[in-house]
């Protein structure tokens, strides 16, 4: 690859955004260039301007951004050209998909009449011979049953589908280059591992370079030829991929190296208390019927699962979007009506209501995915996490209570006087310490944790998941951990049960479930996981 | 599709009947009747009156008669315009109101939408703030001030319409009035649409547009436009029900034979036929036109089902 022509030359590109706040330099002047034919990585974590780089190349910041430097796409400088000009490269010869599949399609229209569009802007095809296009692009992509497909609407497709028909957009005018933004992160692990199939595939045949802009380091080291590592809107390192994972030099690359959550935990005794268990618990929710409407759809979102979580024991729930894994969290909290029953301690909780629940609620926290919805803007960190005591122990005073919040932030590493200031005034990482935070400072027994580390960055991830460790260890906590990431899942818990379709499918301790999956969607989850995290294949 | 419409259609008897029950027990709460206002009428005559329109009875026997003449089509005789039934004074009145208040719309829509995209289009610049400060001045500037004031204007200083009058229709006698009732209906119109078209180009699908080099164009119209236009069709609904109806300051002003007035003059005199007729009429226009908004809603949006 090392003798073919520049395609793409960014040279001292800066990125800047106006806000209130004044000017904002997202990309502080880099240097990137794309050959004919490879695959290059743009490597980063949130906010390291990776996107923004390439959004400043095609035209699409934000209407308070501004790109300066210049964007070289075979002799003609893309940040200078006229709209109509670059109307002509964007879409044709330089092409883009994006990180959110679900919302990337318009709709509105059928996905015939969205592929045929740029189709017929770029090459001036009539409408039929667009038709036969955009069926050809769709068998290219492996859509089954593309004529019906042509009919179809976005939202009557998965999100896996949906991003194959970007796929299939962006190649329709057969381009130089292929931008792909974080293209399978919104993706389950099995379906992430056939789109990157897809796309290794489709550069075969096509032979377009590739952009991949990522923070996903399994991607890089498995297709990637260069690599370009980006903080805080400067290259920190570049090379040839297989250097940079052998021999990373920069320090920010190595942490990132490093970042994989490791380690594993220790089952408790066998005869540590039992803290929560479910035995046949079900959850079924009606959908849709009412008068003249006909019957309502029954789904049944958890169906016979049993679960038994001891004292200082974590268990994890392992599944694809949809398979019923929070749910079933939700349920054993008794947050949502369920059939079956539910034993807290040795109480039985299968019927209690809000009277009965308040009281032990403290013993029983949970901690959600979403580290921006999940805390009031309009309280302060103090607020946030000492509201449950106002509930829980009215009767401590103030002064108290700040005692109390003091030894919460201490316990998950932030500094006491972030109670002062306000949840938007953090990262990502350290509102995930405030919920931690909100949830520990009641004591509790039990905690479920709900895809705690999935929004955060693997450097981010790992601290998170060390705190989760060591609180664990002091307070002897039993944790439910729900997530659909093997890697972290598998250094936090002892104990695996996979979840398909609201219904077990295997489970057994953390080793065994790694080193012998028994089941045939274990060994796919296993595989996809894997595939993309730990090897590297030679295209 | 079908189904559903037939449902809605199917459920708005029951709901027509309590709001006819409601105004009918209501109106009848209100001190006073037809006959008390009149200066002059004897006790006896007033009796004779009232026995003739049967308003002696009971309650309950006058609502039965009531629903009874209402399911074959017949809304009584008015008590004050003795000359005439309810729907002799609706089928004169209300086509002269339908057509102002549909003009009005019709103008309201198109005027709103294209000057709230122009705001959307160049938000936080000069166009977007002269658009901003239009519709804030339509909006709040009441009717009863715009209706002098056009007709002082354009009647009287430059003569160029008639100050009032149906004048059988004539288009130049309608200018005025939709004006009217059109301009607070624009302004409405415009800050939705510019607030739903800034959301709209703001959407991931946009950027798709983009990043595939298609024209402004296509862009704006085709794929922002379609999308932003949804708050607008909910909007329809409740208007079109209000404006269709007429209006009591337009159409007194502008000396209108519309039904706007009927309301007011109506529920004053306690013309209990007359005002239960105009309850009825308004609340089949605005059962309809929602669902005429609904069915279009699926029109427009394909994820919008009902079966």
């Amino acid at each position: 690859m090392a003798a073919s022509e520049t395609i793409l030359s960014v040279k001292d590109l800066r990125v800047r955004f106006r806000t209130l706040d004044g000017a904002v330099e997202a990309v502080k002047g880099i240097n990137i260039h794309v050959n004919a034919g490879e695959t290059v990585a743009v490597v980063g974590e949130s906010g390291s301007g990776k996107s923004q780089t390439m959004m400043a190349a095609m035209s699409l910041l934000a209407s308070n951004g501004e790109a300066t430097g210049s964007v070289d796409y075979r002799g003609r400088n893309l940040l200078t050209l006229s709209k109509s000009e670059l109307n002509k490269v964007r879409g044709a010869k330089i092409s883009m998909i994006f990180q959110e599949p679900m919302t990337s399609l318009d709709p509105l229209y059928s996905i015939g009449n969205q592929l045929i569009e740029p189709i017929r802007r770029h090459r001036g095809l009539n409408a039929a011979e667009a038709h036969e296009e955009a069926l050809k692009l769709l068998r290219l992509v492996h859509i089954p049953d593309p004529e019906r497909r042509m009919k179809s609407y976005p939202h009557e497709m998965s999100g896996g589908q949906r991003q194959r028909v970007m796929i299939a957009m962006a190649l329709a005018n057969d381009p130089d280059i292929l931008i792909a933004d974080e293209p399978t992160t919104a993706l389950d692990v099995t379906i992430q591992a056939q789109i990157l199939m897809l796309l290794a595939e489709l550069q075969r045949k096509l032979g377009m370079a590739i952009v991949f802009i990522t923070h996903d380091l399994g991607i890089v080291r498995r297709f990637a030829d260069r690599v370009y590592v980006m903080r805080q809107g400067e290259v920190v390192e570049e090379g040839e991929a297989e250097a940079i994972f052998v021999n990373p030099q920069h320090a920010y690359t190595k942490m990132l190296l490093a970042a994989e959550p490791t380690g594993s935990k220790a089952p408790p005794p066998a005869n540590a208390p039992v803290v929560l268990e479910g035995r046949n618990v079900e959850v079924t929710f009606r959908i849709g019927g009412g008068f003249l409407a006909g019957e309502p759809l029954m789904l049944r979102a958890v169906d016979h699962i049993s679960i038994r979580l001891q004292r200082n024991q974590t268990i994890g729930i392992v599944g694809e979007s949809g398979s019923g894994k929070s749910t079933l969290g939700r349920a054993l909290l008794r947050l949502l009506p369920s059939d079956g029953l539910i034993r807290f301690g040795d109480r039985d909780i299968s019927t209690a209501d809000r009277q009965v629940m308040r009281p032990l609620r403290r013993e029983m926290q949970l901690v959600f995915q979403d580290p921006f919805g999940s805390l009031s803007p309009r309280m302060t960190v103090g607020q946030v996490i000492t509201e449950g005591l106002l509930v829980h122990e009215p009767n401590l005073s103030g002064k108290q209570r700040d005692q109390r919040a003091v030894e919460a932030l201490n316990e998950v590493g932030l500094d006491p006087n972030a109670r002062n200031r306000y949840p938007h005034e953090f990262s990502g990482g350290q509102r995930q310490r405030i919920a931690i935070a909100r949830a520990m400072i009641l004591k509790p027994k039990l905690v479920v944790l709900d895809e705690p580390t999935s929004a955060l960055d693997r450097s981010v991830q790992k601290q998170i998941v060390e705190l989760l460790r060591k609180l664990q260890a002091d307070h002897e906590l039993s944790y439910l951990f729900i997530s659909h990431d093997l890697s972290v899942v598998r250094a936090m818990a002892d104990y695996i049960i996979v979840m398909k379709q609201g219904k077990i499918v295997e489970e057994g301790p953390t080793e065994a479930i790694f080193s012998n999956p028994q089941h045939a969607y274990t060994q796919t989850l296993m595989a996809a996981a894997i595939d993309v995290t730990r090897f590297r294949l030679s295209a | 599709m079908l189904r559903y419409v037939l449902r809605r259609l199917l459920t708005a008897i029951p709901t027509l009947f309590v709001i006819v029950t409601m105004a009918f027990f209501l109106m009848r709460v209100a001190p006073g009747g037809p006959f008390n206002q009149e200066r002059g009428l004897s006790p006896e005559i007033r009796a004779n009156l009232e026995a003739q329109f049967g308003l002696n009875d009971p309650l309950w026997l006058q609502f039965v008669h009531y629903i009874g003449n209402l399911l074959r089509g017949n809304f009584g005789p008015s008590y004050n315009m003795p000359d005439f039934t309810v729907t002799e004074l609706f089928a004169k009145g209300l086509p002269i109101s339908v057509q102002l208040g549909a003009s009005a719309l019709i103008l309201a829509l198109m005027l709103g939408s294209v000057l709230g995209t122009i705001a959307a289009l160049n938000q936080n610049k000069l166009g977007d703030y002269t658009v901003i400060a239009l519709a804030t001045a339509g909006s709040t500037i009441p009717t009863f001030v715009i209706a002098p004031v056009i007709q002082l204007l354009f009647g009287l200083t430059w003569k160029l319409l008639p100050i009032g009058g149906w004048g059988d229709g004539a288009f130049i006698n309608k200018v005025g009035p939709v004006l009217t009732l059109a301009l607070p209906q624009i302004a409405i119109v415009a800050r939705l649409m510019r607030g739903s078209m800034i959301e709209s180009l703001r959407s991931h699908h946009i950027r798709t547009a983009r990043a595939l080099g298609l024209s402004d164009w296509s862009v704006v119209v085709k794929h922002a436009l379609r999308g932003a236009i949804l708050p607008i069709v909910s909007f329809t609904g409740p208007a079109a029900a209000a404006l269709l109806t007429g209006s009591v300051i337009v159409e007194t002003i502008f000396s209108i034979p519309g039904v706007g007035r009927y309301f007011v003059d109506a529920a004053l005199n306690r013309d209990y036929t007359l005002v239960m007729g105009t309850v009825v009429v308004i609340a089949i226009f605005t059962i309809v036109f929602n669902l005429i908004v609904d069915v279009m809603y699926a029109v427009v949006d394909p994820r919008v089902r009902y079966d």
